[in-house]
């Protein structure tokens, strides 16, 4: 057995672990550390299915930013973080439950060990979007978000504004308008402000950095945008800014800005390039990259909103 | 085994851990962290056809990774917007559960 193989195993088995123990651990707290601890090892399985682009994401917003989102939550559930009703699962549920997992499970592995040998690929169809519609990508991911699925791309932006919404509108009525809670209820920290002092702005650079080299290398307005809302949140939690309220002018227009700039952009393919979503082949890098940079800058407001949660009606 | 096959059999893992905690536990903040292992169990189930899909030259097939991207995304919105339900949820009947046997004994309030 070869040393890449040998750790490949290791992988695995650390990733299936630390999922078992986010399931099991006693306390929130920990079970979300642990969650946040997969997300990352999660990444490196990704990368070693050649798939750097998924490993940003899954690390950024999988392990990061969720884990974010779920500490929060028990820090505002307070009390009723570790609260369980009093009717606990008997054995005979547990046994049930483990077996129907069991048999979920054991389905999805027989699946994946019969595969067909000649497998099915649209590989052929992207790499003919990446060579003409998305031309000057060296990046096939990008070429097949920004051009072949052009559409998709566009809809999941709108699925992040309808999540906004979504939030905000949990809000009690008395609040509506004004700004989330803080991130944290605390005073300032000092070496949580020192981190943010130091961190975002590296952080930041770093973000437009791969935004901009995920035209040609992994990377993207995906994974740009969350490091951007990363620095977001961190400069929010050491309470050197506090969360804009939801009514902002600049926090709406940054909000609908992604999509907003790549429905027109589709609907201008209609006009110059005969059909909803093309590009004018010499014009194709600069507009996906114009789509692109609104994106980032959509994804990096939305992310931070989501995990604020709703406005609050406390003081302030 | 290859990895693509090894990563495969993780994935299948995942999802039945995630589909017993999210059977047992009893609070939703802990039953999401277990729909989360689902979903990133089915997006590696699915990711591995992008290792397979190797064709005209790429080492890998990146439909199946921008759409894996794309969905790791909504996820988190989905998720998002469910603790956002669970914090108002709690706000309003200081429950954190939605059975209503639970929510009476423990709170000795009459129930409306």
């Amino acid at each position: 057995m070869s040393l890449l193989a040998f750790l490949d195993i290791l992988l695995a088995l650390l990733v299936v672990a630390v999922a078992v123990w986010t399931i099991v651990a006693r306390d929130l707290f920990a079970a979300v550390v642990g969650y946040v601890a997969y997300g990352l090892l999660l990444a490196f399985v990704w990368i070693r299915l050649y798939a750097p682009d998924v490993a940003l994401t899954e690390a950024a917003v999988g392990g990061g930013v969720t884990g974010v989102l779920l500490i929060t939550a028990g820090k505002r559930l307070g009390a009723l973080k570790n609260v369980a009703p009093e009717a606990q699962p008997g054995f005979a549920f547990r046994l049930l439950a483990g077996a129907l997992a069991a048999l979920v499970a054991g389905a999805i592995g027989a699946a994946i060990l019969m595969l067909p040998e000649q497998p099915p690929s649209l590989a052929p169809e992207a790499a003919a979007a990446a060579s003409t519609a998305g031309a000057g990508l060296g990046n096939p991911i990008t070429a097949v978000l920004m051009s072949y699925r052009s559409f998709d791309t566009m809809l999941e932006k709108i699925v992040l504004i309808l999540a906004v919404v979504g939030v905000w509108s949990v809000g009690s009525d008395k609040a509506w308008g004004g700004a989330p809670a803080p991130f944290r209820q605390s005073k300032p920290y000092a070496p949580m402000v020192f981190l943010a002092q130091m961190l975002a702005p590296i952080g930041v650079l770093i973000g437009i950095h791969m935004f901009w080299t995920g035209a040609n290398a992994p990377g993207g307005a995906f994974q740009g945008g969350a490091l951007l809302a990363a620095m977001w949140m961190v400069i929010m939690m050491a309470r050197l800014v506090e969360p804009p309220r939801v009514d902002a002018q600049w926090l709406r227009l940054a909000l609908v800005a992604g999509p907003a700039v790549f429905l027109i952009s589709g609907i201008a393919g209609e006009v110059a390039a005969g059909s909803f979503f093309a590009y004018p082949p010499s014009l194709a890098k600069p507009i996906i990259l114009l789509i692109e940079a609104f994106m980032l800058l959509s994804i990096a407001a939305a992310l931070p909103m989501l995990v604020a949660g709703p406005p609050n009606e406390g003081p302030g | 085994m290859t990895p693509s096959v090894l990563a495969g059999l993780v994935g299948a893992a995942l999802v039945g851990l995630g589909l017993y905690g999210l059977i047992l536990h009893p609070h939703p903040l802990r039953k999401l962290l277990a729909f989360n292992l689902i979903g990133s169990g089915v997006f590696l189930v699915f990711g591995i056809v992008a290792r397979r899909g190797a064709a005209v030259g790429f080492r890998f097939d990146p439909v199946p990774q921008a759409m894996v991207i794309t969905g790791i995304v909504v996820a988190f919105a989905a998720s998002a917007l469910a603790v956002a339900l669970i914090l108002r949820l709690s706000a309003e009947t200081s429950r954190v559960t939605l059975d209503p046997e639970a929510w009476t004994r423990r709170n000795g309030e009459d129930a409306e």
